[in-house]
């Protein structure tokens, strides 16, 4: 075992990320006076020392900025702190470093990376205990080793994962109490009630399902393989349970039934809307529609919640890892061509129940976690929000999606249509299979309790999925294979299992699967979760071109088995029959749930004034330097937005304004363009049903404000939701589930009128935390994410204003309606009138501005919402440069005061411009909207808005810029 | 050879294989994409190509150090055949990444495999998403610059601070020109963060070789290739995507090489 430590010169020292740490370090009470990282390589080889000095200069040290120390500490000195990932964590460095040793000596050698940290300070064993396990480590994936100064004891760091056991199937009987049964859910980790538990006992007694058993080697028990896999294949998350369970539902007396919300209001919606773009909804791992006759785009946004809440960096990577699969396992693969996050943190700063992490630590990670899942594989990041509130304190809301390409047709094929013949080899390729993330799928299932197995957490590998990309789009382009879809929850049991209903079966020998360490038992490696995998089906004829691609990509592929048409889910372990269960019974067999939802409306508003005590003009700039207002530049500019050549309109355009949605085009020689935007707003959770207009409402409005097209749109729902069942410790479930109600009945509404069709979503249930005395919920959470066309890119429209004189227009009736609005929580005023959409005057309203703006005629567009028109003006002034001269007066408005004219909140809105000259020819493409013609662009910085004479806000532009982008101290 | 052929790296990471290749056949040059694997099973393929491009990405996941398990796969593999194609006066390209990776290999400042300069963490510590304006030194030997004053690209880095390994290699880079672009302000003049983005040393962004035929700039030109992609096209509507000229300037030189 050898071992090379490298650190940069100390001339060289970049003192920004060791001032980061150091400021950590202080925050928990201990002073250090310097700080110093040391990357470390342990070698399991014996190498010579000829050997090892070669490897330093030409792989590990970069010798212009960088020395190295062979087996020998650097700083040894100093304290030493060592981390390095516990056994069976993904070590992507190591990996590295393993080809790079291949390069330089042609030698195989087992790499393991480390990090050291040196520390200057008189410290004590037990605070560098504290520093290494409060800011230097996670410990759910890391270790560490503590080396006080002068201690030369230290030996290479091998983490080496030894399982004693040798893998087995076991076999279990299901007891007939359900107490008995409720107790075996709880202590394997199923996440099956007891009545799904009984339903499996009933099946197994079935006279038919035991000959068939018998002949296949099995008894009356279930095997641990089969009850993991139906564990699997019946969770919240792959099954929707509570989307698709039968609720008996009560408003103000009155009852009704509805059976299965996804039923009765999603998928009805996309169904009544019939638009004739829509190729592919709902049953695929993502949604797909037409872009122009040889393209199609799918698209997917998942949510990443409970990992990120443990460990935010891999939790937001692997979400961001996972839907790029979802996308490239979509229809016969879809190439990832962009990327939108929206995220939700707690407010910065505060404090947090034990065992949470500090917000600004998973923040941080998240964004992190953003960065590397996108830039690493070259997918821009090109649309996003950030939300703060108090609710996701326990629990951060991490929202992934990706739109990917794909053409319509691949020699002659349909590429939205898989078929898989039986005879079809089932084939995994990408990463190995170890313990990391089993139990994700049922995991997600559950409220995170605060004592959990590292199982569920993992690293991603970036690399290896972009290989996998390159490896499948080149095997999908040559027509190699029937079928893919990604391997996400539940492992190759969902992945496999799902295929096979195409054929009508399978037989999986999972012995064959590729380890990264032995000892794994048969169920492991079943329903592992390890990252950066795909399971295709592939014809016999085609395995040899495809193993030739593989091996040009450096990809493992594997063949795991067959599909076949015997209507069994086969597996086998070492030519024994390990799991046999009927399709049919595995992927049908859930029971259908029963709940209950009564639904209470919000207390009636109370006629309450208050104060402007602040000034419009002060409260405009407390509004500016709000963190859910504030610029989010400096996160952004860790995402590449320009990555694949075809940005149009970035998340920052013209002096860093905040784009209201995505442009971009994803095929560089053609001109049309993808628009994608969102809405979110979990403050008006007062009501769910006008919450979700309110979403789906800003969500068209950002896509229509950046140039798209009101005819081309697709909408996306997903919904992150507090336990909705009611029960002991969840009294509040009925609400909660009536919500969800009302807000899937809003989307309904709000689809079917904007002719909107609903093509993909995902629900996440259970986003509680108990830590063990409190139960913490979070709002209701719903994000609608909207994807668009627009014909020509040259007539995508930013936000900012584009030239002095130009004049400004507001689109849209402003309307008292200051429940929820930003400029009241400010002051700490909760008010409960929240906005409605107003859906037939928006409708009029968005055709006629889209065709304005498709004859060139608006310079510039944002939309209306956190703020109000205050804010709008101010963003669009600002990040063009100019200032403005607003008046009022001159405001389409219902009775509002100068704060609702200002401040209010009001949905359906536009601030546009339009050069003098083409005023005559917009005002008469909007006669018949509510356009009101309220000021001019100003040459200067002034940013004015008046009641004719009366000043209500003169404020310095620049200076207005320059809070909003100091808003939030992001550092530290 | 008649004409720009180009031989794009592809594989293990490299991520702006796309867009390179769009620039290449936008300017009416041909584009292949090879797999960094097929160039190895076969250095003799180079040959079939006079512009060798290394296009931005993470190759190997910028693990160990950007570009470095890149830069000895090639050197290792191909070295030797790199040597006698650059003999032939043909031309290599490398953007970002694989600026990263030409200069670890040793291909700048000086085509002799030994590693002079290098591209070190931004000195803000953070990967940086922004557009820049880059003066260009009309008198570098370059042929990818040939007649261009100044340029406004993206940056998209997290390892793009250029430090030369001593003083003499910054006189020898300053006296021979070979500091083709640097990052100025709105003024023309070197100036600190935002201008220089991430600290490069004299504000350098980007280095040919002497011969003028090896270049490589941590700037995209490539994800400049429409109007569309300047943050600033809905104030004014560029005439082209200005990253484009590069590739012509090569277009040009290699027909005339013939």
């Amino acid at each position: 075992m050898k071992r090379i430590e490298v650190c940069v010169l100390d001339s060289l020292k970049n003192p920004v990320e060791t001032e980061e740490i150091k400021k950590k370090i202080n925050e928990i009470g201990i002073n250090i006076s310097e700080i110093y990282s040391i990357n470390v390589y342990n070698i399991d080889e014996e190498l010579t020392n000829e050997e090892l000095e070669k490897l330093s200069n030409e792989l590990f040290a970069d010798r212009v900025v960088e020395k190295y120390s062979i087996d020998k500490p650097i700083r040894e000195e100093l304290h030493r702190i060592e981390i390095g990932f516990l056994p069976g964590v993904t070590d992507n460095v190591g990996k590295t470093a393993r080809e790079g040793i291949r390069d330089v000596l042609g030698k195989e050698c087992e790499v393991h990376f480390s990090k050291v940290y040196a520390l200057e300070g008189n410290l004590n064993h037990q605070e560098l205990e504290k520093i290494a396990g409060m800011v230097l480590a996670n410990k759910l994936i890391e270790s560490w080793r503590i080396f006080k100064s002068g201690d030369t004891s230290f030996i290479p760091y091998i983490p080496k994962v030894k399982i004693k056991s040798e893998p087995t199937v076991e076999k279990i009987e299901l007891p007939e109490q359900p107490e008995k049964l409720r107790e075996l859910s709880k202590q394997r980790l199923l996440a099956l009630n007891v009545e799904e538990m009984e339903k499996i006992r009933e099946y197994l007694k079935k006279p038919a399902v035991r000959r068939r058993r018998k002949r296949a080697g099995l008894g009356k028990e279930i095997t641990d393989v089969e009850l993991e896999a139906l564990a699997q294949s019946w969770s919240e998350h792959c099954k929707h349970k509570i989307f698709n369970a039968v609720i008996e539902y009560e408003e103000n007396g009155e009852k009704k039934k509805v059976n299965s919300i996804f039923k009765s209001y999603i998928k009805k919606a996309t169904e009544d809307i019939k638009k004739s773009y829509v190729v592919s909804v709902f049953h695929d791992n993502g949604g797909i529609i037409k872009m122009d006759h040889e393209h199609n785009i799918a698209v997917k946004v998942e949510t990443h919640n409970a990992p990120s809440a443990l460990d935010p960096y891999g939790g937001a990577l692997t979400g961001i890892l996972g839907v790029n699969r979802d996308v490239l396992g979509t229809g016969l693969g879809a190439k990832p061509v962009a990327n939108v996050n929206m995220l939700c943190f707690g407010i910065l700063d505060t404090d947090v129940p034990p065992k949470v992490l500090p917000t600004r630590r998973i923040m941080k990670g998240v964004i992190k976690g953003i960065q590397d899942g996108g830039n690493k594989v070259g997918i821009p990041t090109v649309n996003g929000s950030i939300t703060f509130d108090e609710c996701y304190n326990t629990r951060p809301l991490v929202y992934a999606g990706t739109i990917g390409l794909l053409p319509a047709e691949i020699n002659g094929k349909r590429t939205s249509v898989k078929t898989i013949n039986d005879g079809d080899y089932a084939i995994m390729v990408g990463g190995k299979i170890g313990k990391d993330g089993i139990h994700g799928a049922t995991f997600s299932s559950q409220q995170i309790t605060g004592n959990i197995s590292s199982s569920v957490v993992q690293i991603g590998d970036p690399i290896t999925q972009k290989k996998v990309i390159d490896f499948v789009l080149e095997a999908r382009d040559s027509g190699l294979y029937n079928a893919i879809t990604d391997n996400g929850a539940g492992g190759l049991s969902s992945s496999i299992g799902e295929m096979a209903q195409m054929s009508g079966g399978c037989e999986i020998y999972l012995e064959r699967c590729p380890l990264k360490y032995p000892g794994l038992d048969p169920w492991e490696i079943l329903v592992s979760e390890s990252q950066e995998r795909m399971s295709l089906a592939v014809p016999p004829e085609s395995m040899e071109k495809l193993k030739e691609i593989a091996k040009k990509h450096d990809v493992e592929l594997t063949i795991v088995g067959l599909f076949t048409n015997s209507g069994m889910f086969h597996i086998l372990y070492n030519n024994k029959t390990a799991a046999y269960l009927d399709m049919e019974f595995l992927h049908e067999g859930v029971p259908q749930m029963k709940l209950t939802a009564e639904w209470k409306p919000p207390e009636k508003e109370q006629d309450e004034l208050w104060a402007d005590e602040i000034g419009f003009g002060e409260g405009l700039k407390k509004l500016l330097s709000s963190p859910n207002i504030a610029s989010k530049e400096w996160v952004v500019r860790r995402y590449d937005h320009e990555v694949q050549g075809g940005s149009v309109i970035k998340p920052l355009m013209g002096l860093a304004g905040p784009s209201d949605a995505g442009v971009f085009r994803p095929i560089l020689e053609k001109e049309w363009g993808v628009v994608v935007g969102h809405g979110i707003c979990p403050k008006y959770i007062e009501d769910g049903g006008k919450m979700a207009m309110l979403a789906f409402d800003e969500a068209v409005r950002n896509v229509i404000a950046s140039g798209g097209d009101f005819e081309h749109m697709a909408a996306l729902d997903n919904f992150s939701w507090p336990n909705p069942i009611k029960g002991k410790g969840n009294e509040d479930g009925g609400i909660k589930l009536a919500n969800l109600v009302k807000a899937a009945e809003g989307i309904y509404k709000i689809a079917t009128s904007y002719q909107i069709p609903l093509i993909s979503g995902k629900d996440s249930m259970k986003n509680d935390y108990f830590d063990g005395k409190k139960k913490y919920s979070i709002k209701p959470t719903l994000l609608i994410t909207v994807v668009g066309k627009i014909e020509n890119i040259k007539k995508a429209v930013s936000i900012e204003i584009k030239e002095s004189g130009d004049i400004l227009y507001v689109i849209g009736n402003t309307r008292p309606e200051m429940g929820g609005a930003e400029y009241l929580v400010l002051q700490g005023i909760i008010r409960k009138n929240i906005p409605y959409v107003e859906i037939e005057k928006n409708i009029r309203n968005y055709k006629k501005l889209v065709d304005a703006m498709k004859l060139g005629l608006v310079r510039s567009a944002h939309d209306v919402s956190d703020g109000g028109l205050a804010v709008a003006l101010a963003e669009s002034s600002f990040s063009g440069g100019y200032g403005v001269d607003v008046n009022l007066e001159l405001l389409k408005n219902d009775g509002c005061s100068e704060t609702a004219m200002i401040f209010s909140e009001t949905p359906g809105r536009f601030v546009v411009s339009v050069k003098e000259r083409d005023v005559q020819s917009f005002e008469k493409i909007m006669n018949g909207a509510d356009l009101s013609r309220i000021g001019r662009v100003r040459g200067d910085k002034r940013f004015i808005l008046r009641l004719e004479e009366k000043i209500l806000i003169n404020e310095d532009a620049k200076e207005l810029r320059n809070l909003w982008r100091g808003g939030i101290e992001w550092r530290g | 050879m008649a004409g720009l052929k180009a031989l794009i790296l592809q594989g293990y990471g490299i991520n702006c294989d796309y867009e390179s290749k769009y620039a290449v056949e936008k300017v009416g040059g041909v584009a292949d994409g090879k797999h960094i694997n097929q160039v190895l099973d076969n250095p003799g393929i180079i040959h079939d190509y006079n512009l060798l491009f290394f296009p931005g990405g993470f190759s190997f996941g910028d693990d160990i150090a950007s570009g470095k398990v890149l830069a000895n796969k090639i050197r290792y593999g191909i070295g030797r055949e790199i040597l006698t194609y650059i003999s032939e006066g043909k031309l290599i390209l490398g953007v970002c990444n694989g600026f990263q990776a030409l200069v670890k290999m040793g291909l700048l400042p000086e085509p002799d495999f030994e590693q002079r300069v290098t591209l070190i963490t931004n000195a803000n510590g953070l990967f940086e998403d922004r557009w820049v304006r880059l003066r260009i030194n009309s008198s570098s030997p370059s042929v990818f610059t040939k007649n261009i004053e100044h340029l406004w690209l993206p940056v998209r880095h997290g390892e793009g601070r250029f430090v030369p390994s001593s003083k003499e290699i910054m006189d020898h880079l300053i006296g021979k020109n070979l500091h083709t672009m640097q990052y100025v302000n709105e003024r023309g003049e070197l100036g600190g963060y935002p201008h220089n983005p991430n600290g490069s040393a004299l504000n350098i962004a980007a280095v040919s070789d002497m011969s003028g035929q090896i270049f490589g700039m941590m700037p995209h030109p490539e994800a400049y290739n429409h109007p569309t992609n300047n943050p600033f096209w809905t104030h004014k509507y560029p005439k082209q995507g200005d990253g484009l000229e590069l590739f012509e300037n090569a277009k040009r030189y290699l027909e005339e090489l013939g």
